[in-house]
């Protein structure tokens, strides 16, 4: 068991409860065993650890609940360790592994394979999904019960449409027997085929291949009709569209128990990124109109997009070194997507509470995980940072293997100083 | 460094942010260079000793060999490099086939590729100067620069002339360089073509769209007829190539819309048949296609004299 840790001075942020108040946490072995204004330091147990944190803002640690590691079957583009630590260097604690491996998370023995090698890492918490499934191939349903008995927080075919209206109405009807939650990657792929940018006079211009946003809006429409006969719980990935929130914000209304996310990069930019054929601007869904953007950022603060996830996804060099039709899709964002996100606050005026907790609780509830609070004898997993803190993003600043950061070069503000899994630090910023 | 366009930069990717100035200079030079050409001794040596190399991802034996006489033609070594074959041709390596070229030091690159974007991204990593000779369905410049010196050689201006460019303008470089082009020297543009051939927001072009080949041929100048690529389409973008024909195939009967001295382009192959009527093509009171081959030569030339001034010491 490691030393106890006291950290004093801090300005606590609980997004669940609505805490903001200066003070102090005392964590014993993994738990928090004290929080709040009377927590100094005084009440250090002896041998503890005590960080004085000089006003600094301590949260609990990120849920990011899109992930794509490259391990197993892409080591090259970024391992489990590597993302780990891009993760915990971004104060993320625990973070969702999409099951896009190679071979796909699609049987308990694969879950529980990955599940091990993050253990072995001793980073962040690594949450595997499970495939929807067999194979990814959009056919026959993987074992969902054995998968959920053996750890997996939901289910999805990763960035692959579940395209079969009949499929996915059997899958969200059996998966209400354990409460399971589906996610869908919405793109309609007819519609998608041959396409990789937002489609309209911009990529007209440049002669790339377009989607219309259409693609999106139809298939989240066409998800709510199912769910609305099924029941069951859906959770929509990435959403980019006003008219796709704008569906989801009517279902939620009549009562249907839908939820979705959005990418930092759909929040903070538009599809004018492809200009002079930039690969790294290159991402599924493609980058939005700014009337998206726009729809995204107000879906974030109205709260009908219930959560921030980076979508990370890991391209090496020689993947984005391409012509824009030829270069892989994706980006990484684990290790920017508090920074990224904080635009938000100071930009837009969303509160700092509200939007900490579209990363932390409510990916946390929706997954089932014992995260995303400061909380007496929650798991101690916090995020030590400085929200007024301004900084570049570098090559040299990102622990990914992969360097396709969509962010690479500007300046956020929002800095990470110290990452706490279990009562362990786990990464200290080199100057902090 | 600079990838800029046209000739402020040292590379020609695209008509796209050219001035009307720099394309009517090019139109200039081109002027004297159809003269050269229709002399018995055709050779210039001003790019004595200057390498230019063709590199043609996706084959092509039209604009290959235009540029190959345009830079035999001004005195360089010219060598072919036909990449649609090679193990080269997919563009994993492309910045490979960049490091590899810089090796040869070549002087002039004229690249074609199928992916748009795909020049200018080799254009960054040579040391040479670049010509784009067709990517994806991005630009193809120096089609436009000919079609421009066809047109203001039989019509003694571009300025307030309307343009139908009819077909398939999805696919079209040609139809995008031109469009850029004639609207920066002033000619009123106008695109006809069935509605799942329409490039998205196209209107944001300056252009005026129509789906109705008689209507949008009513009363212009120049009707610029696109070739139908086949090659390029992936699922149905109409029914049948009889239909096509039926309903957007330049026929006399069509051609009555136009004034009655409009001038016919197409930039080939043609499919006969198809997007034109063979009879109409042929006709050669009506037709600048064979003009536009005879331009395309000299146009290249000034392309490459234009872009190889400062290797030669000369003023710009």
């Amino acid at each position: 068991m490691s030393r106890p840790l006291l950290i004093i001075n801090a300005r606590l942020l609980d997004p669940a409860t609505g805490l903001d108040v200066k003070g102090g946490l005392l964590a014993v072995g993994e738990r928090i065993a004290e929080l709040g204004p009377q927590v100094t330091a005084a009440m250090a147990p002896s041998g503890a650890e005590i960080i004085d944190a000089k006003g600094l803002c301590l949260a609990p640690g990120l849920v990011d609940m899109r992930v794509q590691l490259g391990e197993p079957g892409a080591e090259h583009k970024e391992r489990i360790d590597s993302g780990a630590m891009a993760a915990a260097a971004g104060g993320v604690t625990s973070l969702a592994l999409l099951p896009n491996t190679d071979p796909p998370i699609d049987n308990p023995a694969m879950l529980e394979f990955v599940a091990r090698r993050a253990r072995l890492v001793k980073l962040v918490k690594v949450y595997p999904y499970a495939a929807l499934t067999k194979k990814l191939e959009g056919k026959e349903l993987a074992e969902l019960g054995l998968l959920k008995a053996a750890g997996a927080v939901a289910f999805t075919d990763a960035d692959r449409t579940i395209a079969n209206a009949r499929l996915l109405r059997r899958a969200l009807s059996y998966a209400t027997l354990f409460d399971g939650l589906i996610v869908q990657h919405p793109e309609e792929p007819e519609l998608a085929r041959y396409g990789y940018v937002t489609e309209g006079a911009l990529a007209s211009k440049l002669g790339l291949s377009g989607i219309p946003a259409a693609a999106e809006i139809i298939m989240v429409e066409r998800d709510l009709r199912i769910l609305e006969l099924t029941g069951g719980r859906l959770h929509i990935a990435h959403v980019s569209t006003a008219a796709a929130i704008e569906a989801i914000a009517a279902a939620k209304a009549r009562g249907l128990r839908v939820t979705c996310d959005a990418s930092p990069h759909h929040l903070a930019l538009n599809e004018l990124e492809i200009e002079g054929y930039r690969t790294f601007a290159k991402v599924r869904p493609p980058l939005r109109s700014e009337q998206d953007r726009r729809a995204v950022v107000a879906g974030l603060k109205d709260g009908t997009i219930d959560v921030i996830a980076s979508d990370h996804c890991p391209q090496d060099q020689d993947s984005k070194r391409q012509t824009f039709a030829q270069a892989e899709p994706g980006v990484i964002g684990v290790q920017t997507m508090l920074p990224v996100a904080m635009r938000l606050h100071y930009e837009d005026g969303m509160p700092l509470l509200d939007l900490l907790r579209r990363m932390t609780s409510a990916p946390a509830d929706l997954l089932g995980l014992d995260a995303g609070r400061l909380r007496k004898g929650s798991p101690a997993d916090c995020v030590l940072f400085d929200p007024d803190a301004p900084w570049k993003i570098t090559e040299q600043a990102l622990f990914s293997l992969s360097k396709n950061s969509a962010f690479e070069g500007r300046l956020v503000q929002g800095k990470v100083h110290r990452t706490i899994v279990d009562g362990r630090t786990i990464y200290t910023a080199a100057e902090a | 460094m600079d990838v800029g366009r046209g000739f402020g930069g040292k590379h020609l990717l695209g008509i796209e942010g050219l001035q009307p100035f720099e394309i009517a200079a090019v139109l200039d030079r081109a002027d004297g260079f159809v003269d050269l050409n229709r002399r018995n001794d055709k050779k210039l040596s001003i790019l004595k000793g200057l390498t230019h190399i063709n590199l043609f991802f996706e084959a092509s034996t039209r604009t290959q060999t235009s540029f190959e006489l345009a830079g035999k033609r001004l005195g360089a070594d010219v060598v072919n490099m036909s990449m649609a074959n090679s193990s080269m041709k997919k563009g994993e390596t492309l910045i490979d086939t960049a490091m590899t070229l810089n090796a040869m030091h070549p002087d002039v690159l004229v690249v074609r590729h199928q992916d748009s974007g795909a020049v200018a991204l080799l254009a960054r990593h040579v040391r040479c100067a670049v010509i784009n000779a067709g990517d994806g369905t991005h630009e193809h410049p120096t089609q436009a620069l000919l079609d421009a010196l066809t047109i203001r050689r039989r019509k003694g201006r571009i300025e307030g002339l309307t343009v139908a460019i009819c077909g398939d303008i999805l696919h079209s470089r040609v139809a995008r360089s031109n469009i850029h082009l004639l609207l920066a020297m002033g000619a009123r543009v106008r695109i006809v073509a069935p509605p799942t051939l329409l490039a998205a927001g196209l209107e944001d072009f300056g252009v005026e769209v129509y789906t109705d080949m008689t209507r949008g041929l009513a009363g212009v100048d120049i009707v610029m007829m696109l070739r139908l690529q086949v090659e390029r389409m992936q699922g149905s973008f109409v029914p049948s190539l009889a239909e096509y024909f039926h309903l957007f195939g330049l026929t006399y009967d069509k051609l009555r819309a136009a004034r009655s001295d409009a001038l016919i382009m197409h930039p080939g192959p043609m499919n006969r048949g198809v997007e034109i009527d063979g009879v109409v093509a042929d006709d050669i009171d009506r037709s600048a296609i064979l003009d536009q081959v005879e331009m395309g030569v000299a146009v290249r030339m000034a392309c490459l004299d234009i872009l190889t001034e400062s290797l030669r010491g000369a003023d710009a």
